[in-house]
């Protein structure tokens, strides 16, 4: 599956998208980012407030217990401030 | 009655006038248009602003803001509405987003430019980076936006 990271996760994971293959029992988007925190020091440092990290699925918000199977893309950001 | 929508995001600056002239044109049955329009303030909590750079999720900012048009057209009665957002870098006094939205009657109006607004603020894909004399920084969001949108939720 693609992934993309915005605004300062972009800036802390140091790219803006990847594919990624986690293992089958990564299974919800809370899951996936701990997963991902354990790819490396970048990683760490940008889910290192899990709480605070947004994510959408296929372009629509999803909560941390949703179901990742199925997805084609998955983002990570930070809390929005457009307007 | 067919609501005339228009969304767009853009790195360049809109004009205000042409929008409204635009959602209007050729109908004689809106009586209301409520305009909002957000603009880059040169300073934050006291410390001055040089510029702001918008960054937006492609894709998905559409998605975003279509579904709340797509809300607060069953909600109220409108007959068109207009969102603009811009992206990019923002001097002070430039303008960042506009809201029209047209009815028969002004309440109407008043009430769905709000609601957009809120919303907008809470939920569209977008994010500002700020420039200072003390150098850039990402804006932290306030937890008053999601207050804001979070009372257009009916209970």
């Amino acid at each position: 599956m693609k992934v993309k990271y915005f605004a300062w996760v972009r800036e802390r994971v140091g790219k803006a998208e990847e594919t990624i293959e986690p293992p089958p029992s990564v299974r919800t988007v809370d899951e996936l980012i701990g997963w991902l925190a354990q790819r490396g020091e970048t990683y760490a440092y940008a889910f290192e407030k899990p709480r605070v990290i947004r994510a959408a699925i296929d372009h629509a918000h999803v909560k941390p217990d949703a179901m990742i199977a199925g997805a084609r893309e998955i983002a990570f950001f930070p809390p929005m401030t457009g307007g | 009655m067919i609501a005339n929508v228009t969304i767009r995001i853009q790195q360049a600056d809109f004009d205000i006038a042409a929008e409204i002239a635009a959602l209007t044109r050729e109908r004689t049955d809106i009586g209301a248009v409520v305009s909002f329009s957000g603009i880059c303030r040169g300073n934050d909590d006291g410390e001055t602003i040089a510029a702001l750079t918008l960054e937006h999720y492609p894709g998905m900012a559409e998605a975003e803001i279509a579904r709340h048009a797509e809300t607060a057209i069953s909600r109220w009665p409108l007959n068109g509405l207009t969102v603009i957002h811009r992206v990019g870098r923002i001097a002070p006094g430039e303008n960042i987003v506009l809201v029209l939205t047209a009815s028969q009657h002004r309440q109407a109006a008043f009430a769905a430019a709000e609601f957009l607004m809120d919303y907008l603020k809470a939920n569209a894909p977008f994010w500002k980076r700020e420039e200072s004399a003390g150098g850039t920084g990402w804006v932290d969001a306030h937890s008053r936006d999601d207050a804001a949108a979070a009372r257009w939720t009916k209970s």
